[in-house]
């Protein structure tokens, strides 16, 4: 099968790529750019496991086509952050004990870092709402909310922070 | 010399397994890419039920990017092996079929596979498969139990006559008979506990490379017991020499169960690397491909009698199972609706009179084998649907009777009279220990129970239908003595002992390695923390390694809830050698006798002189030296053990469901669950917590929304996660959980295990809780899963409204 030449930017990087163009984004991401943080746990969009950040919006990257994400900017779990500087949502994740086989839990951070770039300050029903997109088969998603409630407060915090010192 | 470590046993310290999982850097097995890897697709029935006239595989290998196509012809003949056949000493019939690497002649389930693929991309593999032509003989089907064992049903296979596996029974038929005879009151009920899929979010995959030059396999797999796997691949399946088989299983993403056991794929994958002349093949399943190619769970038709007194003691439990095991038998299917469920059915009570017969039976679906908690959920759902339907009869509050029936606490060891945990040779397993009754207390006020009434008010005056259900549960934890599990006479073929061990390295640094293997359970933290624990040495300094047949002792693996006492009770053992042995060479250093060192934490001095001291850290370094090293001794620190646990361990608890209905939609939401769990000491509270949330919330999706339906063609209807509902998060509450603490005398640590803790449990409190919703309007019993769907029309027949109860016969 003919294959396109695509260029987009991923976790802060132009990168390009090569890709048939039925090839999935998630499987670019894994096959092409080696960022295998991002999971396949199903067939039918319904796992979440593969949700990246597409400008800036969570996206199952099993449901877009490689080539929709041309020109987009592509956040992974790799370019959230790292050892020695773990965005909160991954720090607390850690903290409250927010995952257990660490399978789902990219795409689990990614719907959550979604929600908190549009709602800072969630309920436990607007958690439990915005991961409903995600399946957990291990935690009974009691310490991710608790993991995603603690990563707010700590961003709320931040977000504070810069005004209180000015 | 940093002496002073804080003691981590017990303390909730976060994992050193996640820095790994939350930045993306796990290493599960599809992402795994290996010089030269090929991709392999499997073609799998679409019938539930046919022959194989033939197969032309012409077209698919002049395919784009094919390297070989294989059918069951072209592999010599391998079934797979079947380690526990519920048969053997007491001469029960079994009639044994296993699956082959690729079905030949014949399939017995949709989705068995016919033949394979191998080609330079899983795209081409897949475009390939497309290809093969199949000219099946299709042929009726059977899906249910009942109707297999009917006269006049299908036949699957000429060894098992209407279908049957084993026709197995425990207890004391006369005695039961008695109790029956001599009841005040008897209650009776057909339960049907569905099929499920575990579903782990990470599907099973393997990848098989042979190497010409050494004439060796390695295989990967995602995968619960890499060691067995090499033992049943080597001995059974390929042929080949044990030392000629090496298997790793990376980081796995879950497995409750699903990846205990031997399948096509992983004998598929090495034959296919030898045949291709040593690349590596890959296989993933698809997830809905693993609905027919990883086992399923449960599936019980039960029914249960009770025979009880008029204050509510129970006096007789009668139970008749129907075990649907699927087409063809998985690694130790039987062994989990016998040994794992009939031997445990009367739970934390104390009934005199037990009878149970199973037997298993072969239909058109997927294969059953052990889902998390395997066979105990089942038991617990069936004594615990027992207890309530004992108290709806007498009009006695549920928890009053569980509260009259509970073994009290000073029964344990509790040996079972009616010899439900005794194997055919009299070996005996014993309840090891276990206070019921403070555990429930602690649950009910919790839940404010004696209040329920006005809760029940003020639901209705919202239009919603309360109930609450109770489950007082037992775990079987630890399987298991190798002389009980070897002797029980269900044919058992294997031992159950762990292995672990310790080298503590020139610079004071840790490295132990286990035979377990963890899916999620967090090993690398809680052994540490014990070890750390042990040997004085700070938990940064040790590393746990496992899951690879070259590197690590043999070990059986993680399944049964075993690694905290039977891996633990290794690990325990290879921390004493080390320090018998570190004791032993600070004599040595100090010129002290051996009776005269004290041993506190990492330092070793001579009693009477406490400034004579060595750390481990210094004794490791001399002795990993060896310039001098007393008569005798051999250098460095470095030692193995292996446990055989002398019993299991029972860990119990009581919980709590709240449920309110609605009685115009018939949706059942989960309002509130409350859980006090008994699972001795812990390691690490943290990591004990979250299994049992997990737990809880499997149990949960049983009751309330997973189930595996097939239509009566065979065809798998709940056939992809579109269909088939795990639980999300929308749909729970969070969990209130507390606990009591009875340590087993089984395990030194007094831990016992909680791996299927909360999925034993909590199947049975939300199908009471429905049900006790349920009861005003006169409904008495309703099989699960309670759908919507299924709740409306229990409500409408039950007002005399047009829908029907599509469930349980009330």
């Amino acid at each position: 099968m003919a294959e396109l030449h695509i260029a987009l930017e991923v976790n802060g990087e132009q990168r390009e790529a090569d890709v048939e163009p039925r090839t999935l984004l998630v499987s670019m991401l894994r096959e092409d750019l080696e960022l295998t943080g991002t999971h396949v746990g199903c067939d039918t969009s319904q796992c979440g496991a593969c949700t990246v950040l597409v400008d800036g919006h969570a996206v199952k990257s099993c449901t877009m086509l490689a080539v929709q994400a041309e020109h987009t900017a592509v956040t992974t779990i790799e370019g959230l952050g790292q050892p020695g500087s773990l965005h909160p949502l991954q720090q607390a994740f850690w903290d409250k004990h927010g995952l257990q086989c660490g399978f789902c839990t990219p795409g689990m951070i990614m719907a959550a870092a979604d929600l908190m770039a549009h709602n800072p300050e969630p309920t436990d029903t607007e958690i439990r709402h915005a991961i409903a997109g995600n399946i957990c088969r291990c935690t009974g998603y009691h310490n991710i909310v608790a993991a995603v409630r603690e990563a707010a407060s700590v961003m709320r915090e931040g977000a504070a922070a810069p005004a209180t010192n000015a | 010399m940093t002496t002073m470590t804080t003691d981590v046993l017990g303390a909730p310290v976060r994992r050193v397994e996640d820095p790994r999982f939350i930045t993306g850097h796990g290493r599960y097995l599809d992402d795994i890419k290996l010089p030269a890897m090929t991709h392999m697709a499997i073609l799998r029935s679409p019938y539930a039920h046919a022959k194989i006239r033939s197969i032309d595989t012409s077209a698919a290998k002049a395919a784009p990017g094919v390297v070989a196509v294989f059918t069951g012809a072209d592999i010599a003949y391998n079934p797979l092996p079947m380690a526990w056949p519920a048969g053997g000493a007491s001469g029960i019939q079994n009639n044994v079929n296993t699956p082959r690497a690729l079905a030949t002649d014949d399939v017995k389930w949709t989705g068995e596979g016919v033949a394979a693929v191998v080609a330079e991309t899983a795209a081409q593999a897949q475009d390939a498969l497309e290809l093969i032509d199949v000219d099946w003989e299709p042929l009726p089907a059977v899906t249910d139990a009942e109707k297999a064992i009917a006269d006049g049903a299908p036949q699957l296979h000429e060894n098992a006559p209407n279908n049957r596996v084993f026709d197995w029974q425990v207890g004391d038929k006369e005695a039961t008979d008695a109790a029956f005879a001599n009841a005040a009151v008897t209650v009776h009920q057909r339960l049907v506990n569905h099929r499920l899929i575990p579903n782990p979010m990470e599907v099973r995959g393997d990848i098989g490379w042979y190497n010409p030059g050494t004439d060796e396999y390695t295989i990967w797999m995602s995968s619960q017991t890499p060691h067995i796997q090499r033992l049943l691949l080597a001995a059974f399946v390929m042929g080949v020499p044990e030392q000629k088989i090496r298997c790793i299983s990376p980081d796995v993403g879950g497995a409750f169960g699903s990846k205990i056991f031997c399948y096509a794929d992983m004998a598929l994958v090495l034959h296919a690397s030898k045949a291709i002349g040593g690349r590596p093949v890959k296989w993933v399943e698809e997830r809905r491909e693993s609905y027919g190619s990883t086992i399923h769970g449960r599936d019980h038709i039960t029914y249960v009698d009770v025979a009880a007194t008029k204050d509510g003691m129970v006096k007789g439990l009668r139970v008749k199972t129907l075990a649907n095991l699927g087409g063809r038998l998985s690694t130790i299917g039987p062994g989990i609706p016998t040994t794992l469920y009939g031997r445990i059915l009367s739970g934390p009570y104390k009934i005199p009179a037990v009878h149970c017969e199973v037997t298993g039976v072969y239909t058109n679906t997927t294969f059953v084998d052990a889902y998390r908690g395997a066979g105990r959920p089942e038991a617990t759902y069936v004594v615990e649907r027992a207890m309530d339907l004992v108290a709806d009869e007498l009009g006695i509050d549920p928890a009053e009777v569980r509260r009259r029936n509970f073994l009290p606490p000073d029964s344990f060891p509790y040996d079972n009279p009616s010899g439900l945990l005794t194997a055919v040779n009299g070996s005996k397993l014993y309840i090891d220990s276990g206070n019921y009754e403070p555990a429930m207390d602690k649950a009910l006020a919790m839940a404010g129970y004696a209040d329920i009434a006005a809760k029940k008010a003020e639901a209705k005056s919202r239009g919603k239908l309360l109930g609450v259900g109770l489950s007082t549960y037992i775990e079987v934890c630890g399987v298991a003595p190798s002389k009980w599990i070897g002797a029980v006479g269900e044919g058992w073929g294997a031992a159950m002992w762990e292995s672990s061990n310790i080298k503590v390295h020139l610079t004071g640094k840790v490295v132990v390695t286990m035979g377990t293997q963890p899916q999620g359970q967090g090993h690398e933290t809680t052994y540490a923390q014990i070890i750390s624990h042990e040997l004085g040495i700070p938990m940064e300094d040790i590393v746990v390694q496992h899951s690879d047949t070259q590197g690590t002792p043999f070990g059986y693996g993680s399944y049964g809830s075993r690694t905290s006492n039977v891996g633990t009770g290794a690990a325990l053992k290879a921390a004493a050698k080390i320090r018998e042995k570190a004791r032993r060479y600070a004599a040595h250093m100090l010129e002290a006798n051996v009776e005269d060192i004290e041993v506190e934490g990492a330092e070793y001095r001579v009693k009477g002189s406490p400034d004579k001291k060595k750390t481990i850290q210094e004794i490791a370094f001399a002795l990993d030296l060896a310039f001098d090293t007393p008569e005798g001794m051999e250098p460095y620190l470095d030692e193995t053990a292996y446990h055989d646990t002398p019993n299991c361990t029972f860990p119990f608890g009581t919980h709590v469901a709240f449920v309110e209905i609605d009685q115009e939609t018939g949706n059942v939401e989960l309002v509130r669950y409350v859980a006090v769990d008994d699972v001795g000491k812990k390691i690490n509270p943290m990591i004990v917590d979250g299994q049992l949330h997990g737990g809880i919330a499997q149990g949960i999706g049983q009751a309330l929304w997973e189930e595996a339906v097939y239509g009566d063609d065979g065809q798998l209807l709940s056939g992809s996660l579109l269909d088939y509902a795990l639980p999300r998060a929308e749909w729970l509450p969070s969990f209130e959980l507390d606990e009591t603490v009875t340590p087993s005398p089984v395990n030194p640590l007094g831990v016992k295990g909680v791996g299927e803790a909360g999925c034993i449990a909590s199947t049975a409190a939300v199908a009471n809780a429905v049900i006790d919703a349920l009861s005003p309007l006169g409904i008495r019993h309703l099989d699960m899963p309670f759908t919507a769907q299924k709740v409306w029309g229990a409500i409408q027949a039950a007002s005399g409204g047009s829908g029907s109860a599509k469930g349980g016969e009330a």
